[in-house]
């Protein structure tokens, strides 16, 4: 479990349009590596690189290599779909299957995937999941009704347990909390320090204070302009990133004295 | 910036506040029912006194009275603003009315002069060695023939109009992808007439099939197909791409997630656009005349021989033009419109059973 990711002149295209540029980094396994960065500066478009789901959007394309333990996902013979299993993704909106049940949404990884589980073995995947997530005392009793009716802070938990639920190496984490309050912030942020004992998590945030509280490295990402590709201005230690950044670039976006 | 400086407010402090009351006087809520009630009465009244033969003219008269007294009313009591508002309110109302009358019509027609022969017999037998100018017979053997042209035809069309809407909102990209929107459009306008000849010229002349229940579903299939597709696919772009990209990054394939994920989502949607396709194709006369000939006896072989189907026993029966005959008509119109009606219910049923369950419940 949980694998080191390795990523190196990795540039990424929505048709001709350079949305990335020649990012390179190192994310560690067992830790929180948070993006921050100015608006439709690519920090998701590279998230999204990083399990192949930025080909799913037409027009989508990437150059550069991304090595998980010496695996490229971008070498010749890869198939996205099994990359997609070793890397799980949790999006901005909560988006439980409407026509699923709770039970169903977090079995949804195993079941959709062809696999024939015996009912005992899937009750355990799900019931570890939904502990995993923090979510199984609020809908033990509940399991069978449909994962729409959970609040927002309850459905993104659910779909993090869905993400889980595959037991993939790394959870990728596109401003989880971002159309949630406080209080469901707070349990995700929890959920996240706990999680990091088992996968490796890359988490995109809009709120500084989240990436300073969760992550253990953080990156910088900033463009030069409108049109612009986005680049990687640094990444380092948090603490040092929000203490003592290399870059001045970086103070200014930290210290609000951005643009 | 603009020029207005925040310090300085819109509305000076010192303006009358005086007029400024929330409380309007408003009319009682019962006044539309009663100044419809009115403006009927006082319409028939005039067309009475006048002595106007037509009845549609009783009823403009009586529409004028209802939306200019509830303007003037309204303007009157409760200013310009909420006059106009219920004059638009009117004016939908009398709208809605129009629409209904036409419905309303037909339906009540179709009973009163539909349930005079329809009984058990009606429904359970034939027109073997019955005259037209008869009373009894049935409508049995037109009741198969249309059940299983239509079933035939629902079979044919409905997967091939689904895999395709599939294949337009999933796959589809570039040429090809607009040449059969193009095609399924022109597909769409095509009269069924015409479905009809060209199955005709294909199937039975060239082809030398003889006529049979299964030529006319191939024709009312063409019909069927474009309607599928474009309501499919409808329903298919409805469903969130989020969810699409949920499962896609759960690691499932993208063909499970059609599958699995984006087809149950618009489960509800897509039966219901074929329902209301299998409804549009079970009133189709023109193609049953030219390839399924029609037929007196009951033939429960769609692919060999002669059927009869509803439309078309309406039709024959109409133009045999006696008594008994119009009956029959007006008989096998009900069993018709309470078929389509019959699946209608059917397909809101599944929508309601599969529709995503949201909400707390």
């Amino acid at each position: 479990m949980a694998k080191r990711i390795d990523v190196s002149g990795l540039s990424a295209f929505y048709g001709s349009h350079r949305a990335i540029d020649d990012i390179s980094m190192t994310v560690e396994p067992r830790s929180v590596t948070a993006f921050i960065g100015p608006s439709g500066c690519g920090k998701s478009t590279f998230l999204r690189t990083l399990n192949r789901m930025h080909e799913v959007t037409p027009g989508g394309r990437v150059e550069g290599k991304v090595l998980l333990d010496d695996e490229n996902l971008y070498g010749p013979g890869v198939d996205p779909v099994s990359v997609r299993r070793t890397v799980g993704m949790v999006f901005q909106r909560p988006n439980p299957f409407p026509t699923m049940s709770i039970y169903e949404n977090v079995a949804a990884g195993i079941r959709l995937n062809g696999g024939r589980v015996r009912k005992a073995e899937l009750d355990a995947v799900v019931e570890k999941s939904l502990q995993g997530a923090n979510l199984w005392k609020e809908v033990k009793d509940r399991l069978n009704k449909p994962g729409a009716g959970l609040s927002g802070g309850q459905q993104q938990r659910l779909c993090i347990a869905r993400a889980i639920a595959v037991e993939p190496e790394v959870l990728l984490m596109d401003e989880p909390c971002s159309a949630l309050d406080p209080i469901s912030t707070l349990a995700i942020e929890d959920l996240i320090g706990e999680l990091k004992e088992r996968f490796t998590i890359v988490i995109v945030t809009h709120n500084m204070q989240q990436a300073a509280r969760v992550s253990d490295r953080t990156a910088f990402f900033n463009l030069a302009g409108v049109g612009q590709p986005g680049k990687l201005v640094e990444i380092d230690d948090t603490e040092r990133i929000f203490s003592n950044p290399s870059v001045q670039a970086t103070e200014d976006y930290i210290s609000g004295r951005f643009g | 910036m603009s020029g207005v400086t925040m310090n300085e407010p819109l509305v000076a402090d010192d303006a009358p506040r005086a007029s400024r009351t929330l409380n309007r006087p408003s009319l009682p809520r019962w006044t539309p029912a009663a100044l419809a009630a009115a403006s009927v009465a006082l319409g028939t009244g005039i067309g009475l006194g006048a002595g106007l033969s037509s009845r549609i003219q009783w009823g403009l008269i009586a529409v004028l009275l209802f939306i200019g007294g509830t303007y003037a009313l309204a303007a009157r009591v409760e200013g310009r603003r909420q006059a106009k508002d219920r004059l638009a309110t009117s004016l939908v109302w009398v709208c809605f009315v129009l629409a209904v009358i036409p419905l309303v019509s037909l339906g009540w027609e179709t009973i009163s002069r539909g349930s005079k022969v329809l009984d058990g017999g009606f429904l359970s037998h034939s027109m073997a060695g019955v005259l037209t100018i008869q009373p009894g017979g049935g409508v049995y053997h037109a009741i198969i023939g249309t059940l299983e042209q239509v079933g035939i035809a629902t079979a044919i069309a409905a997967p091939i109009g689904l895999l395709t809407a599939v294949y337009l909102v999933e796959y589809g990209r570039g040429r090809l992808a607009k040449a059969v929107t193009f095609f399924v459009d022109v597909m769409t306008g095509i009269p069924s007439i015409v479905a009809g000849l060209f199955i005709l010229s294909f199937w039975i002349l060239m082809l030398d099939f003889g006529y049979s229940g299964f030529a006319g579903s191939m024709a009312l299939a063409i019909l069927m197909m474009p309607v599928v597709v474009r309501s499919t696919e409808e329903m298919l772009k409805l469903v969130p791409n989020e969810l699409r990209e949920a499962s896609l990054a759960l690691g499932v394939p993208k063909w499970r997630t059609i599958l699995k994920v984006v087809l149950p989502t618009a489960i509800g949607g897509i039966a219901t656009g074929v329902m209301l396709a299998v409804a549009r194709i079970a009133g189709e006369s023109a193609p049953i005349v030219l390839l399924v000939f029609g037929s007196q006896l009951i033939n429960n072989n769609p692919f060999d021989g002669a059927q009869s189907s509803l439309p078309y026993y309406i039709y024959e029966q109409w133009a045999a033009g006696n008594e008994a005959s119009y009956d029959r008509a007006w008989a096998a119109a009900l069993v018709l419109i309470a078929f389509v009606m019959i699946l209608n219910l059917v397909a809101r049923g599944i929508a309601r059973w599969k529709a995503p369950k949201g909400g707390h419940r």
